[in-house]
């Protein structure tokens, strides 16, 4: 680590110590008014509502702390249970759920014991920083202050201005030990933070299977919708064109001899429907599993993609061998997606794709360099994206600032199969 | 001959109008979806409706239903139904009123345009025209009509096909006699009294498909 990045680091960690003090104040509170509410929520009508209110507070606080923490790099994951249907505020199902929810629990018993570890510790690193600092400034306050002082560090009491300079590199040296322990200590927090508000391994292995539940209803419509527009797309266009086909070429021979000039020209516009058929089946394949996909891999058929787009795209790519089926399908759509959106919505010149495996991780950024300003939370583009990807447990984020540019970046855990020859 | 023809893709609406003008068919309307199709059957009676089973808004089985609501209020209102693909369950559904001047026909039978025109003036006469592969789909889950021989059998399914007794005598290569002569036999087996000749081949194809 560079000194630079080292003494940010130290600097942020100190800043989190002296937030973690304030925040340490209100744990007490906030665990004092959950209490109340826990005693009075036998009482009717008022009791549910109140203890609904109180645990939302409790909540606010320990979701405060996990965000904290994944900002210090120690990431903790909601651990509540989701709210099952029915449970309106005020309502007894709620009051149920939020009782027997280990996790309100877990948070509730963390109040105390994480705001004396806050407090402590945040307080080691706040006395340390600010004793260097006084070391470090010992001179010009022994100016101004006109030499009233009782010592420093190793000189008790600091007779003369001499020994007062000698404070200086005393001060530096705490300074430097304050920026570099105070990360640690902060990392000693939030690992104590984490035994409390993480969930615990049933919570988790409960929210895995809630995630799936939701991933794999996803999944199913998403490929029914798929199937119902493939066999729309059938009936309506190839399908269709052939009868008109047959259609016509029936007509023509019944015309062959008696007007031989009108036949001819119903065969020429049969000939011309049907290659009409067969490019609308060829897109229609296309639409279903890209045939570049399956020659070529994710690799080629995103750089065959980036040819075939009116703006200019350039393909970076590092994947030392193919990726499953599904996976590379799921991908590739959620590619195209992207980049159809910036397309469409951007007013890109060019835009870039980037692919790299690592670490069973594969990481695709689709980027451009047009206006910005995309709303994930409008349009179904990213909604798209995201179910695609879902299924394979994979995640997609988007950075989009006013003005430009926009970065889509999608993740996801898999292999590679077999390396490229 | 008065024909309504109901289909929302306008390339086979407009060749199917084309085709049967060619046939001297005066086409009165044709429609390109389910809620218009049964007012117009009610209002022109044509002598024959052509009709597409999967029509707009719903994209369902539109046309189908427009077609046998269009047979409860007009009973015997030749119809002939046209689909991509058949499906016996629908042929069952449209021979359930056990009145004649039924079609069911894949849409790619239009391309036999001589065939498909004769179909055509088939249901319009009272007679049925179902597509082989609905026929054979029907006849493959039971057995054949008991007593009757395999030419029988063969007789009676060009019949429930929609071909006349010529076509019937050229396909198996014997004389219109002898087509004659196996269906007054097949009437005989099946037990059927001697009356107007149309109806009683409507009743022997309902038999046969075991409607």
């Amino acid at each position: 680590m560079t000194v630079a990045r080292r003494f940010r680091t130290g600097l942020s960690a100190i800043a989190d110590g002296l937030f973690a003090i304030g925040l340490a104040l209100l744990n007490p509170a906030v665990l004092a008014l959950w209490l109340v509410g826990l005693a009075l929520s036998p009482i009717p009508a008022l009791g549910p509502e109140l203890l609904g209110v109180t645990t939302t507070v409790v909540r606010w606080r320990a979701d405060l702390e996990r965000r904290l923490s994944t900002r210090a790099g120690v990431p903790i994951r909601r651990p509540y249970s989701p709210r099952p249907d029915g449970a309106e505020v005020g309502s007894r199902e709620r009051l149920i759920w939020v009782i027997t929810d280990p996790a309100t629990w877990r948070d509730a018993s963390w109040l105390v014991p994480g705001a004396l570890v806050g407090a402590g510790l945040g307080l080691i690193t706040v006395v340390l920083t600010a004793y260097g600092l006084i070391g470090v400034l010992l001179v010009p306050l022994w100016l101004f202050l006109g030499g009233v002082w009782f010592g420093y560090g190793l000189f008790w009491p600091t007779a003369d201005l001499g020994e007062a300079w000698l404070a200086l590199p005393q001060g530096v040296a705490i300074l430097a030990a304050g920026l570099v322990v105070a990360p640690l200590l902060r990392a000693t927090q939030v690992r104590f933070a984490r035994l409390f508000l993480a969930p615990t391994r049933s919570a988790e292995l409960r929210l895995r299977v809630a995630h799936l539940t939701v991933t794999r209803a996803d999944a199913i419509d998403a490929q029914a919708a798929e199937l119902r527009r493939i066999e729309r797309d059938l009936h309506d266009g190839a399908q269709a064109r052939m009868v008109s086909v047959g259609m016509t070429i029936g007509l023509a021979e019944r015309l062959v001899r008696r007007d031989p000039a009108a036949a001819l020209k119903l065969l020429a516009e049969a000939r011309a429907a049907s290659t009409t058929a067969l490019v609308e089946l060829r897109h229609l394949v296309r639409g279903i599993h890209p045939p570049v996909l399956a020659e070529r891999g994710l690799e080629g058929a995103v750089q065959a993609l980036a040819m075939s787009l009116p703006i200019r795209t350039d393909v970076t790519s590092h994947l030392a061998g193919r990726l499953d089926t599904p996976v590379e399908s799921a991908v590739y759509f959620a590619v195209a997606e992207a980049l159809a959106n910036m397309g469409r919505h951007s007013n890109a010149q060019s835009a870039w794709v980037v692919l790299r495996h690592a670490d069973g991780m594969l990481f695709v950024q689709v980027g451009d360099d047009g206006d910005g300003g995309a709303d994930p939370d409008r349009g179904t583009g990213l909604r798209g994206m995201e179910r695609r990807l879902d299924a394979f447990d994979g995640t997609v984020a988007v950075s989009s600032p006013p003005g430009g540019p926009t970065v889509v970046t999608m993740e996801l855990p898999c292999v590679l199969s077999s390396p490229k020859i | 001959m008065r024909v309504v023809i109901a289909e929302d893709l306008t390339l086979l609406r407009d060749g199917l109008t084309r085709l049967l003008e060619a046939f001297d068919f005066e086409v009165v309307e044709a429609v390109d979806n389910g809620p218009a199709l049964l007012p117009a059957l009610l209002r022109h009676r044509p002598d024959v409706a052509i009709v597409d089973v999967r029509l707009p808004p719903t994209q369902t089985d539109e046309g189908l239903k427009a077609a046998i609501a269009a047979r409860a209020e007009i009973p015997g209102l030749p119809v002939l139904v046209l689909s991509q693909h058949v499906e016996p369950l629908y042929a069952r559904e449209l021979l359930t009123d056990h009145a004649g001047g039924v079609g069911y026909l894949l849409k790619e039978r239009v391309a036999d345009v001589e065939q498909f025109v004769g179909a055509v003036n088939q249901v319009a006469a009272g007679g049925t025209a179902f597509d082989p592969e609905v026929v054979a789909q029907l006849l493959a889950r039971r057995e054949p009509l008991a007593g009757l021989t395999a030419r029988e059998h063969d007789v009676l399914r060009h019949i429930a096909e929609g071909r006349s007794n010529a076509a019937i005598a050229s396909r198996l290569f014997i004389t219109e006699k002898v087509v004659s002569k196996h269906i007054n036999n097949i009437f005989a087996k099946l037990g059927m009294p001697p009356s107007d000749d149309d109806n009683r081949r409507v009743l022997a194809v309902l038999m046969f498909l075991d409607a």
